[in-house]
């Protein structure tokens, strides 16, 4: 039986007066692949950032209900480990410009104040870079900086970065829209290889990307969460009429 | 309306064109053979090419659209239905073809005693009216009329299973039947044939319309 890791339970986020995430409820199981779709303004994005409480830094923002991670509310544990346990990907690829490809690795134990001794950081930049299939392409070139790589080199050395602190769920934020097909096409493949060891959480607007990659798909539509079942179920027999315009391009 | 709307739309008019097409080959197939018109016969064979070209084109459409277009939901399981309906339709197309082309080979006209205790004429009406209702279930996506067609079927289903016994008696009395009597019994095999098509093709248009499989799950749909 799947375990869920991530549970909502009426969850509400606003901006202000702004209610943008409403009373959602839903189960992520664990090393699965759980994609959200909806149309611009839907609070798909919002929901992502409330997972590991990115949201709360904007000014304004506040949230309500329960959202936990293995049954701990994450609201009421320290920000910091937080982010330890959940790590996220961004739309851009936004390796730091100033560090060498090495460095951009283990920037978040740096970052934290963990110090690793030399092997240790070694095998931490290797093993990570491993698995996100870059070991091969940059292992002669550690020392270069991260800006050097393509655009999916580099979206993929921030799936490391956020891989190297081992967390148990990665957040990805529409991680493949500024890549060209080739790149999104492997990045796609890591996907499905990372879910053997991580819960990926991926927002999309790409419904064939949700289609493709995810085993389980979320609906969201003016902050509600309209339906949420097996993506074969999602795209093949949808059971609310909105999720069926959405997907079918049927939508106004 | 969005491009694959239309490419959708234009497929469900193909769809139907055909189904009238294989409608009126099989109804044309029916009356050549009641009425021993060899003409007739002859026009339904010669139509049947009609019927493979237009199915050629239905599946090279479909393919195109799941291709171009990566149909998701009620759209995906309009394509799919479409692809099975289509090869039923076709098969639809054979029978009647085949049925026309022994009346083009037939000597005599069928003797009137064999034709009414065998059942032919109405199970070949009740085939036809069955084909019929698929189509305008088809076209104004009626689930109540497709699911009729199970219930349609049963009657085809009997007169196949009497047959044989039916034909057995009937050649005690009327040896000099015999020929006749296996054509029309290899016929009413087809006929049973055209109703398990159009059951499928029933079965098909729920799926559709419902999102429902009711394939091998027996009377209970």
């Amino acid at each position: 039986m799947e375990s869920t890791i991530i549970k909502s339970r009426n969850f509400n986020a606003s901006f202000g007066t702004n209610h943008v995430v409403k009373n959602v409820n839903i189960d992520i199981p664990r090393n699965k692949v759980v994609a959200v779709m909806g149309p611009s303004g839907c609070g798909k994005t919002t929901y992502l950032r409330c997972i590991n409480r990115m949201h709360e830094l904007i000014p304004g923002a506040s949230s309500s209900g329960e959202m936990t991670i293995n049954n701990e509310n994450i609201y009421q544990m320290h920000p910091i480990f937080v982010r330890l346990k959940i790590g996220m990907v961004f739309q851009r690829p936004n390796p730091f410009p100033n560090l060498s490809i090495y460095d951009n690795v283990i920037a978040g134990y740096k970052l934290n104040g963990i110090k690793l001794p030399k092997p240790e950081r070694d095998r931490v930049v290797e093993h990570s870079l491993t698995r996100v299939a870059l070991w091969g392409e940059v292992k002669d070139s550690l020392n270069k900086k991260g800006s050097f790589l393509s655009g999916g080199q580099q979206q993929r050395l921030c799936i490391a970065r956020a891989v190297a602190m081992e967390p148990e769920v990665l957040l990805f934020d529409e991680p493949t829209s500024a890549l060209d097909p080739i790149s999104t096409s492997t990045v796609e493949e890591l996907f499905h290889e990372l879910k053997a060891n991580y819960t990926l959480i991926i927002v999309t607007h790409n419904m064939q990307q949700a289609a493709r990659v995810s085993d389980k798909t979320a609906f969201f539509y003016l902050g509600e969460l309209v339906e949420y079942d097996e993506t074969k179920i999602m795209f093949t027999a949808p059971k609310d009429s909105r999720t069926q315009n959405y997907i079918t391009g049927r939508f106004s | 309306m969005a491009q694959i709307e239309t490419e959708l739309q234009l497929l469900k008019t193909e769809a139907i064109n055909m189904w009238s097409l294989v409608n009126s080959q099989l109804n044309k197939a029916r009356l050549a053979f009641i009425n021993f018109d060899k003409d007739l016969a002859r026009e339904v064979v010669l139509k049947e090419k009609r019927v493979n070209g237009s199915e050629l084109k239905i599946d090279r459409d479909c393919e195109n659209i799941f291709a171009l277009f990566c149909p998701v939901a009620i759209d995906l399981r309009f394509l799919l239905a479409v692809l099975k309906i289509n090869t039923n339709l076709e098969r639809i197309g054979d029978i009647a073809e085949g049925i026309a082309k022994y009346v083009i080979d037939a000597e005599a006209p069928f003797s009137q005693p064999l034709l009414d205790t065998s059942r032919i004429l109405p199970m070949y009406e009740e085939s036809v009216r069955m084909l019929e209702d698929t189509q305008e279930a088809f076209e104004k996506e009626d689930t109540i009329l497709a699911r009729s067609v199970f219930k349609k079927d049963e009657f085809l289903d009997d007169v196949n299973r009497q047959s044989h016994k039916v034909l057995e008696k009937h050649l005690k009395d009327h040896p000099e039947d015999t020929a006749q009597a296996l054509w029309i019994l290899s016929t009413i095999r087809k006929l049973e044939r055209v109703g398990d098509q159009s059951k499928n093709i029933a079965e098909e248009i729920i799926f559709y319309l419902e999102a429902k499989v009711l394939k091998h799950r027996g009377k209970f749909v």
